[in-house]
């Protein structure tokens, strides 16, 4: 059983129509990347997941259960985190009382503290700044914190929504060497992006939208391959 | 360096413009005036005096300050010509105000006003002394900003107390009782109004003293305590808040029966402060229309209660639950129609909520129930063990009871997991349903638990009034609770005690202000968002939000070492 699939999902703000029979999986372990340019979907998609935003028409299956019934902070407690688009963090807040919010879900103290020690190893920057208002951190940090922030959730399904976006191209590196590092720890990835290049380098398979529709799916080695890709996403002749 | 050491006559002139229309403008309006009636120092200087030539000072103290690396000179210089300019349009006044009959069109410009003026020494020699007074004062502003700062602080504390105390020496005095000790000390330090000439040096030199004593010998106090074993720092800290009780506790003995009331009135504000301080400091919930819950809370006790139109036969105590109950309905009545508003569109709905319950209250429609615009007469009031709590001395101890309950309430929430899921969604509510927090549940949480707490303050006023009238829930109400929260530092729960006393208390005690009420509220709210726009006692997330630049409280560095 996969650990997520999306059959046909419909999803529309308003009357357009944003999403038109989006079908995927993610199975446990992958990193799955979807890649496609601005107002593809892609952003659309993970709310979705989320429950931020309803499906129209289509089912959202987490380990074969139906999302549906389920509210966006329920979703939380089935172990789905998201990274939000634009590091969508409380920035009035410090970094500590920010991861401590990600760990709202959960009750067991114990763990929380192990899993704070294991964040602030993956991300040693925030340890030091554990005091400091969220909103003052460089925009790599803010990345860090938003995907720390999620860890502490014990997700094992992660959405991330362009962890690349706005950052200089040595923190994107960065950020995708830790995007790896958590997978390899355990945690299942949904990695949205615009920078494909760097995606399909992370990622073992991955899907392209275009317009709210999946036009390809492939391993990422394949979709490296793949001619039309290489055109459009990888800048390549 | 030609130009630098060149004076600034454009700065110098706007400020010393400004200073004048200041001046005039408070003279104009009366202000000044009213005012004069009010000596800080008993037949010397009244609060008149203090609006009319503060001006002076503060143009110079502004302009020294401005110009902070600027000769000496140079600012004295600046000081004089704004003290100066600023005198100008108060001698035109003087000198204008009776051949053209200004008293036609500015009622205010009284003789009373033209005596003060002229100091009391006819108009000619009256008029030189008051320019050479303002302009003394210009200089004085800016030898304020000159000195060094281990002089200025307990110069200005020393200044500040006196004037503090001056004021208020009308019930301070009182206070001190009329026979034996008490009343030789009340004649020695206050005159028939405001202190008297050694009641100010005794109170400048405490102060003062007290300041010098705190700057030198502060830090090493704080040390000691720093030092201390855990063990004796807790029960330092626990008699602390034991002292602090039982200072409340025998307040009314302290303040008789006149501040009392003034007291009572304060903690109904600091109840329904604390309520939405919860909808709008914990959860970012900006509520406009928070009167409604008190009004309800007021009326379910006058129906509950055998009044004229009570339908039950319920004492205050028992009806008091359900005035909480009802309004907690209430508030989530209003919860949840406004669950997706946002912002200026939640102000917006909740504002006419609140003039909805006034005009219904007001109705004649609904006037057979609950009486209309006569309101409801006779309301029992509450009673302990056959005792009628009516006097304010015993009203006293039922809101202190409130309060408290009130305080511990929101202090614990504020620290639970629900103050958590209140902070997050206030900071970004889709982030905050991201980390799977409930915001239905949270929003009319918010709203329930402030509603309460307003519900039991208007069950507590119908039974302190015992009657009830419409007129008592007007909107000025929601305005007054909501700018008692601003000014005493918005989602701060200290900060609602210093606002209610500030905006209600002050107001009570000074009853001349009544008449400026809005114009001070106008004239406070603006320097306070200029000077200190966290309000007076911030919460530790509004500090850091507005002082970040200037103090960045960076990876676990020693704060104030500087």
């Amino acid at each position: 059983m996969p650990m997520l699939e999306l059959q046909d999902v419909h999803a529309y703000y308003g009357n357009i129509h944003a999403l038109k029979g989006i079908s995927l999986t993610v199975e446990e372990g992958e990193i799955v990347t979807l890649i496609g340019a601005n107002g593809a979907g892609k952003t659309t998609t993970l709310r979705t997941i989320s429950g931020l935003l309803k499906p129209r028409q289509g089912k959202v299956y987490l380990e074969g259960e139906d999302l549906d019934q389920y509210k966006a902070h329920e979703i939380v407690y089935k172990g789905v985190a998201m990274v939000p688009e634009g590091r969508g963090i409380f920035a009035k807040l410090t970094v500590a009382e920010n991861l401590d919010m990600g760990a709202y879900s959960r009750r067991d103290k114990k763990g929380i503290a192990e899993d704070l020690e294991r964040v602030f190893e993956l991300f040693p920057r925030l340890k030091e700044r554990r005091n400091q208002v969220a909103g003052t951190l460089s925009g790599g940090e803010q990345q860090m914190l938003a995907t720390a922030r999620a860890l502490m959730a014990r997700p094992r399904l992660l959405l991330m929504d362009e962890p690349s976006m706005g950052l200089a191209p040595v923190l994107v590196e960065d950020v995708f060497d830790r995007i790896m590092e958590i997978n390899h720890e355990g945690t299942t990835i949904l990695l949205v992006e615009q920078n494909a290049h760097m995606a399909l380098q992370v990622a073992h398979r991955g899907y392209v939208l275009q317009t709210g529709e999946i036009v390809l799916g492939d391993t990422a080695d394949g979709l490296r391959q793949n001619p039309m890709v290489q055109k459009a996403y990888l800048g390549m002749e | 360096m030609e130009t630098q050491a060149r004076f600034n006559w454009r700065d110098n002139f706007r400020l010393g413009l400004l200073a004048a229309v200041v001046a005039l403008s408070l003279c104009a309006i009366g202000v000044v005036g009213t005012f004069a009636q009010r000596d800080i120092i008993g037949g010397v200087v009244s609060l008149g005096h203090v609006f009319l030539f503060g001006a002076a000072l503060g143009g110079g103290y502004l302009a020294a300050h401005r110009d902070a690396d600027g000769g000496t000179g140079r600012a004295l210089l600046g000081g004089a010509f704004i003290g100066f300019l600023s005198s100008l349009p108060l001698v035109v006044l003087a000198l204008v105000a009776e051949p053209f009959h200004l008293r036609q069109f500015l009622p205010n410009v009284s003789p009373e006003l033209l005596e003060m003026l002229t100091l009391g020494q006819g108009q000619m020699p009256g008029l030189l002394i008051l320019v050479a007074v303002v302009t003394v004062l210009g200089l004085v502003g800016v030898g304020m900003a000159r000195l060094p700062s281990h002089v200025r602080r307990p110069l200005l504390t020393g200044l500040g107390v006196v004037f503090l105390i001056g004021l208020l020496s009308e019930t301070i005095a009182l206070a001190w009782g009329s026979h034996g000790l008490g009343l030789r000390i009340r004649r020695f330090m206050f005159a028939s109004k405001g202190l008297s000439i050694p009641g100010v040096l005794v109170v400048f030199a405490a102060a003062t003293g007290l300041n010098v004593w705190w700057n030198t010998q502060g830090s090493r106090v704080r040390q000691r305590v720093a030092a201390l074993p855990p063990r004796r720092q807790q029960v330092l800290r626990w008699g602390g808040i034991a002292l602090g009780i039982l200072i409340l506790l025998i307040l009314p003995f302290l303040l008789r029966r006149y501040l009392s009331e003034v007291i009572v009135n304060v903690g109904l504000y600091i109840l329904m402060g604390l309520g939405l301080n919860i909808v709008v400091g914990f959860a970012g919930l900006l509520d406009l229309g928070y009167v409604a819950f008190f009004a309800i809370g007021a009326y379910t006790m006058a129906l509950l209660t055998p009044s004229e139109y009570g339908v039950a036969n319920l004492s205050f105590w028992t009806a008091l639950p359900f005035c909480v109950l009802a309004a907690v309905l209430a508030g989530i009545f209003l919860g949840v129609p406004v669950l997706r508003m946002r912002g200026d569109y939640l102000a917006i709905v909740t504002l006419g909520f609140g003039e909805i319950v006034r005009i219904l209250v007001l109705s004649d429609f609904l006037a057979p129930l609950i009486g209309g615009a006569q309101g409801i007469l006779k309301i029992p009031n509450a009673s302990i063990g056959g005792l009628e709590i009516v006097h304010p001395e015993h009203l006293y101890y039922l809101v202190l009871a409130g309060c408290l309950l009130a305080f511990f309430v929101s202090w614990r929430l504020r620290d639970a997991r629900l103050g958590r899921q209140w902070m997050a969604m206030r900071e970004d509510e889709d982030v905050a349903e991201a980390m799977g927090i409930n915001l239905v549940r949270t929003k009319l949480l918010a709203f329930a638990i402030g509603a309460a707490f307003s519900g039991m303050s208007g069950a507590i006023f119908a039974a302190k009034l015992s009657s009830v009238f419409p007129h008592s829930f007007s909107l000025m109400v929601s305005i007054n609770v909501l700018c008692l929260i601003i000014v005493g530092g918005i989602g701060s729960l200290p900060g609602v005690v210093v606002g209610a006393l500030a905006l209600v208390g002050l107001p009570e005690l000074l009853r001349e202000f009544a008449e400026y009420r809005l114009l001070m509220y106008g004239a406070l709210l603006i320097l306070m968002m200029l000077a200190r726009p966290e309000g007076f006692w911030p919460s530790e997330v509004r500090k850091r939000e507005l002082h970040t630049e200037s103090a960045p409280t960076g990876g676990g560095s020693p704060i104030g070492s500087a």
